[in-house]
């Protein structure tokens, strides 16, 4: 068991569903490279409590709160030398308790070279109609179910076990500079069997009976010049999300552009061509609106030449797209203007549910910012932080 | 035996030294799980590696073979590898 029990000023409460109310408060869950935070908000949005370290000199790749309860928090964690875990609070932060099985991969029992899992590094609360069920990916690329709020967890032999699967995850060589992932676990709100993932890299999959099998959804993706876009492997989705107003429509942020997807149909429409082509359509994070199909919002990197990985010409911006990708408009009122060379991961942005929805981003040089009525006007939350990785909000009534 | 823990993995036996019994490594990391849970996976991966980054010295001797055979006696010291500067 870990030995922080950090005492939280976050306040008893349950997440709300739908549109909360103006009155509520928000708790804003940030991980970070050396430890967790958690960042209370009044019903403004203009001041902010600061809760934490949690797990300080942790690795913590996110942090997560059930919806379904409003008070049970998932965090994924390992240190430098310590094998990868997960923490599990059920009181919003006040202690926490390690879980008693993390994701591991089973022993194998085929030819397939044995894996173990490096880190765990997204977390996703299973369907509202399945209380205490969640989702892990891990690094290397493996998913896991659990079904006791995270304090066990069993690995999907359909997706880790697979001799197709393996191929398309490549080896440690093939994945990111910090791993291969899989991330942007979705599950469809209206059938909790209909679930996606994406791998970087091994593109996006689509599972219709709980992940017992699966379907690639690669169609329309490019891939880095001169390699075979038919090849699953070279498909590198950096983030993909799930429209919660419209669940047939997905939204994604890839290695090689921005995609959106209207289902039933199967073939991605590169929607990043309409960016400028000073600031291209790389990126890692994908957000959409709440209750707006249409509007979704992306935050560009340079990846021209050696991918720097920072903010095209030092100058962080978001753009959103108010009719589906068609065109985008800059956002960067109250960023830096000039010299700033951080930028944003994948799980690093997201907005809240307000009737005036907020952006909030986490950078790489641990600044939290937050983008009043839908990034229009960006304030600065927190600085100094770690670098970080992943930012989650929730409602707190 | 007298089994040295390292600081990071002190939040889970509250003491620098405890007392295990195994006559293998593999046996003896089994037993410190079942006294403190939790602390053997941080140390062995699912696939019963050591992990890269941990060492384990016997009598002084560093040993990376769970199956290593242990006496009656023998000290074991879990190690961070003094890795990353």
């Amino acid at each position: 068991m870990h030995p922080s029990a950090t005492r939280s000023p976050v306040p008893k409460a349950a997440a709300a569903r739908g549109t909360p109310a103006a009155s509520s408060r928000l708790v804003l869950l940030v991980a970070t490279r050396k430890g967790a935070w958690l960042f209370c908000a009044d019903h403004t949005r203009r001041t902010w409590t600061t809760d934490g370290p949690h797990f300080l000199g942790h690795t913590i790749s996110h942090v997560h709160l059930d919806p379904r309860d409003g008070s049970t928090l998932l965090a994924a964690a390992r240190t430098g030398h310590l094998g990868p875990t997960v923490f599990r609070s059920t009181n919003l932060g006040r202690t926490w308790k390690e879980a008693r099985q993390p994701p591991a991969f089973a022993k194998p029992t085929s030819a397939l070279p044995p894996r173990s899992v490096e880190h765990t590094f997204w977390l996703t609360p299973g369907h509202a109609s399945e209380c205490d069920s969640w989702y892990a990916g891990t690094s290397p690329q493996g998913l896991f179910r659990s079904e006791d709020g995270g304090n066990t967890w069993a690995p999907l032999p359909a997706v880790n076990d697979s001799a197709e699967f393996r191929e398309w995850m490549g080896s440690a060589q093939d994945g990111t500079p910090d791993g291969p992932k899989l991330h942007s676990i979705l599950i469809d709100p209206r059938d909790p069997k209909h679930l996606y993932f994406a791998m970087s890299g091994g593109g996006v999959h689509e599972s219709h009976d709980a992940g017992r099998s699966w379907a690639t959804l690669i169609k329309g993706m490019e891939v880095v010049e001169g390699m075979d876009a038919a090849t699953v492997t070279f498909h590198d989705p950096h983030c993909v999300r799930l429209c919660p107003s419209n669940p047939d429509r997905l939204y994604q942020q890839n290695h090689c552009g921005i995609y959106r997807l209207d289902r039933p149909g199967d073939t991605w429409q590169r929607i990043g061509r309409k960016m400028p082509k000073r600031v291209g359509d790389i990126g890692f994070p994908m957000v959409v609106h709440p209750r707006d199909a249409d509007t979704a919002w992306v935050f560009p990197m340079d990846g021209t030449s050696v991918w720097p990985r920072t903010s095209p010409d030092g100058r962080p911006a978001a753009y959103v797209t108010r009719n589906a990708g068609k065109t985008w408009q800059r956002l960067d009122q109250g960023l830096p203007a000039s010299q700033a060379w951080w930028t944003v991961k994948r799980q690093a942005m997201t907005v809240d549910a307000r009737p005036a929805p907020a952006l909030y981003l986490g950078t790489t040089s641990g600044e939290l910012w937050i983008g009043y009525e839908e990034g229009a006007r960006w304030m600065n939350i927190a600085r100094h932080l770690p670098e970080i990785y992943a930012v989650e909000v929730a409602e707190l009534r | 035996m007298q089994v040295l823990i390292p600081g990071a993995l002190r939040s889970y036996t509250k003491a620098s030294h405890v007392e295990a019994v195994g006559e293998t490594l593999a046996a003896l990391l089994l037993d410190l799980e079942r006294r403190y849970p939790g602390l053997r996976f941080r140390i062995v991966d699912e696939q019963d590696r050591l992990r890269p980054n941990m060492r384990i010295f016997i009598n002084g001797l560093g040993i990376r073979d769970l199956g290593h055979a242990l006496r009656p006696g023998d000290f074991v010291a879990i190690v961070l590898a003094l890795s990353g500067g």
